[in-house]
């Protein structure tokens, strides 16, 4: 089962689709999210998004400040007020 | 009576009027489409904030709630947030925008507060001033970017939110255009600060884990919370604007056609009485010989 990831900022949503994991910059430690895990928020610190589109391959790096990180029942969802290109 | 000269002049006249205004309502036609779309890609991120917002309100209340959330305790001075265009040509738009804003300022007098005005655009200054004077507080001056966007929406939380801290307010309202289509843009008054607590949405009931904890979070969530609702103003500011400058520059465009043609057949009709006046000159100069 994939993990659905969204990524938003003010202006747009910058990303929504199925991945195998993202490791996202908490405010206290980075961690990392696969599909089933238990509901969880963390504001983020600036810092890199690491994106696993599946096992092993290599990680979609996307830049982000300000914001946080939310875990539900339909994935992951990362409101950030800045994304780097 | 004008001479047919003078007419003639004043066509020309109207015409360049029309020109101005159709080339007006094309260029505004051309950015309501952008505006529209920014206004829409703007809404997912409000939707996801307000929703963690609920959840989190939810459950952090009482003393340990945050300033920004709880309130002062008193609801004695208000500061309304006004949100004008800077640029006019855009029909009732501004001045409905300030009939809403004089309304509750009024309310609130009546009531027997006080008032203050934190302005947002150029065209609500003059007439808000000639009412309110010495109510005028602050403002925030757009007009000198092209598309006001997240950064001014971020001097402008981090300003009021400042003057929060500072306590020379207790209840901030946010007047701004809703932009319903090109033909309606409804003003719409919402209380900013303190945030309105949302309905607590107690709904999965699975545990959610903070980090840090609910407060941090909310204490962090709530800045961003208003400078949202700024962001979503400027923008249903920049939809309305285009929307209302091509519907008033549609019907000038209109109007200016009819006067127009109007014009051309007193021209034409004012022409052929000049031609038989002189006709009627020559045939009894001829008779009389």
């Amino acid at each position: 089962m994939p993990l659905h990831f969204e990524l938003v900022t003010p202006a747009k949503q910058v990303r929504s689709e199925d991945v195998h994991m993202v490791v996202v910059p908490g405010s206290e430690g980075e961690f990392g999210v696969l599909e089933g895990h238990a509901p969880f928020m963390s504001t983020i610190r600036d810092g890199a998004v690491q994106v696993y589109k599946t096992e092993g391959a290599a990680p979609e790096v996307i830049e982000v400040r300000g914001g946080f990180a939310e875990v539900g029942e339909n994935g992951l969802t990362v409101l950030a007020e800045h994304v780097e290109a | 009576m004008a001479s047919l000269k003078e007419l003639k002049d004043r066509i020309g006249s109207v015409k360049s009027t029309q020109k101005i205004t159709k080339a007006k309502q094309m260029v505004a036609a051309a950015k309501l489409r952008r505006a529209q779309a920014a206004a829409e890609a703007g809404r997912p991120y409000a939707t996801r904030l307000g929703a963690v917002m609920a959840a989190l309100a939810g459950k952090v209340s009482g003393d340990s709630a945050p300033k920004l959330l709880a309130g002062t305790g008193s609801d004695k001075r208000n500061l309304l947030v006004v949100v004008n265009t800077d640029k006019g040509l855009c029909g009732g738009l501004n001045s409905n925008l300030v009939k809403a804003a004089k309304l509750k300022a009024s309310e609130l007098l009546a009531e027997g507060k006080e008032v203050e005005f934190y302005l947002i655009g150029k065209k609500g200054r003059a007439p808000i001033k000639r009412e309110f004077a010495s109510m005028i507080g602050g403002g925030f001056d757009t007009s000198t970017v092209k598309t006001p966007g997240f950064e001014e929406a971020d001097a402008i939380a981090a300003e009021l939110i400042g003057m929060f801290a500072d306590d020379t307010f207790d209840v901030a309202h946010l007047i701004y255009p809703t932009f319903q289509s090109a033909l309606v843009q409804d003003p719409t008054v919402n209380q900013l600060i303190p945030v309105p607590s949302p309905e607590a949405s107690e709904d999965s009931g699975a545990v959610v884990e903070y980090e840090p904890g609910e407060e941090e979070i909310l204490e962090e969530l709530l800045p961003r919370y208003v400078k949202t609702q700024l962001f979503g103003a400027l923008l249903e500011r920049e939809a309305s604007e285009q929307g209302a400058s091509m519907t008033a520059m549609d019907n000038a465009t209109r109007n200016a056609g009819d006067l127009i043609k109007d014009l051309n057949i007193e021209y034409n009709r004012r022409r052929q009485a000049a031609i038989t006046t002189e006709l009627i000159e020559i045939i009894a100069g001829a008779e009389a010989l």
